[in-house]
């Protein structure tokens, strides 16, 4: 069995993840088959195209409830940029669309920030006891969750103003950034959670 | 705070890097694949990969090329040159892309860049604009490689284009390409205070203070070539030198 199954539902372009994992010496798949995340050891829940087209694509396959699942079973998962922001109730993207709901709290365009999309590389700082690593990581995001929910540990970053860079909660680990295009600090984020669960 | 980013570019024609590569430590200069590597494990920020394959029978070489990088490459990738139609682009992401960037085919048909913007993501669609100057402060867009004029003025296209969805610009001056004269400022500051996403310079780069000059003028991220294909320095030391000039990049 593969240590890891990446959710494929959107009009992904899963080849920079997939290759990420390669070269961690990981077995990764893709799958849609929501009794698949029901029951996988690990899971990814890449981020692509906007929230609403993201939900849309996940709902038509069944993978809200799954990842409703996996929360309340503690099975971990490892979400990626828009997979961190479907967590939330909603998005300023996608008016109307309904998110996963996992976190009570609502996606927003970033705040004061210089230019939009983000691009580049910023600082991912940890607050308090967020057990993963501090440091440089790739963003391109235009949409922010600003807090760190309640019974989450989380990161901060800075573009105009703060928000989550990355949360962990038991073995969840959701990032805004992209640590499959993160260079050595990505693949080390990407061991750690995988060594975690 | 966000850092500038420092993008090494490789001009690739049927699987072969092309232009003025001159390294000694790399065993094969001219494999993409073994340059990518090179320049990600010396501190490149990005990378572009501009296909100037010349006929369509060769595309499929190119996406070969894709894969093969986005196995070794783990920063983001953006390739162009030669994307006509949604198709092209597609295959160019499915291969291993992160960004594509279109050119004449967006001066020809604008819709697309709305196409790729919805059905991609403004994150994954970049337009590329060759510039020429017209007088001191304007330029015309110019399209096929930079050979013909659409009299269409560099500014106002690229508020077009950013209304239409694209997420990142990449403005070469023609004027300076080659050059080794700096990259064109004033194109660099009307294009950047005209636009609210992040414009890529490009063109003219042969030291580090020209891109101290270009971030000044409004730059979020510069492009160079000839100056890393030399092999006197890399992505790390430009960004060592960056760094004492007070730019703020990833070290």
């Amino acid at each position: 069995m593969a240590d890891v199954f990446v959710i494929a539902t959107g009009v992904a372009n899963l080849a920079s993840v997939m290759a990420a994992w390669r070269r961690l010496g990981l077995v990764a798949e893709t799958t849609t088959d929501a009794a698949t995340v029901h029951n996988a050891p690990r899971v990814m829940l890449p981020g692509v195209g906007s929230f609403g087209a993201a939900m849309q694509a996940l709902e038509k396959h069944g993978m809200a409830e799954a990842l409703r699942y996996r929360w309340q079973h503690k099975k971990p998962l490892m979400a990626i940029c828009v997979g961190l922001q479907v967590l939330a109730e909603k998005s300023e993207e996608s008016d109307g669309a309904r998110g996963v709901g996992i976190i009570p709290h609502n996606i927003v365009a970033i705040p004061a920030a210089p230019r939009l999309p983000q691009f580049g590389w910023n600082d991912v700082e940890g607050e308090g006891n967020f057990p993963y690593a501090s440091g440089f990581a790739y963003f391109a995001n235009s949409y922010c969750l600003p807090k760190i929910p309640a019974g989450w540990q989380g990161a901060w970053v800075d573009y105009g103003s703060r928000f989550v860079a990355a949360m962990s909660c038991h073995n969840w680990l959701a990032c805004q950034f992209h640590p499959e295009l993160s260079g050595p600090y990505g693949a080390r984020i990407m061991t750690q959670w995988v060594q975690s669960c | 705070m966000l850092t500038r980013r420092i993008i090494p570019c490789l001009d690739v024609d049927a699987g072969r890097v092309v232009k003025g590569v001159r390294f000694e430590n790399i065993r094969d200069a001219g494999d993409p694949v073994a340059l990518a590597q090179h320049y990600a494990i010396t501190g490149a920020d990005e990378l572009v990969m501009l296909d100037i394959t010349a006929t369509i029978e060769k595309r499929e070489t190119m996406r070969e090329t894709v894969r093969h990088l986005r196995e070794v490459l783990d920063i983001p990738l953006t390739v162009g040159g030669g994307v006509r139609e949604m198709g092209d682009a597609e295959n160019l992401l499915m291969a291993g892309a992160d960004k594509v960037s279109v050119n004449s085919a967006a001066v020809t048909n604008p819709a697309m860049i709305t196409a790729m913007a919805q059905h991609f993501g403004r994150q994954c669609t970049v337009l590329a604009i060759d510039a020429k100057k017209n007088s001191p402060t304007t330029w015309e867009v110019m399209v096929q490689g930079g050979r013909k004029g659409t009299g269409m003025d560099v500014v106002t296209w690229a508020r077009d284009a950013v209304a239409r969805g694209a997420g990142e610009i990449l403005l070469t001056s023609l004027d300076r390409d080659g050059t080794q004269q700096g990259y064109d400022l004033e194109l660099l500051r009307a294009v950047s205070a005209a636009v609210h996403v992040p414009v890529i310079a490009s063109g003219g780069a042969a030291h580090v203070m020209h891109m101290v000059d270009a971030f000044g003028a409004g730059a979020d991220a510069v492009l160079a070539a000839s100056i890393f294909h030399d092999g006197h320095t890399t992505p790390q030391r430009v960004k060592a030198e960056l760094s004492e000039q007070g730019i703020r990049v990833r070290l």
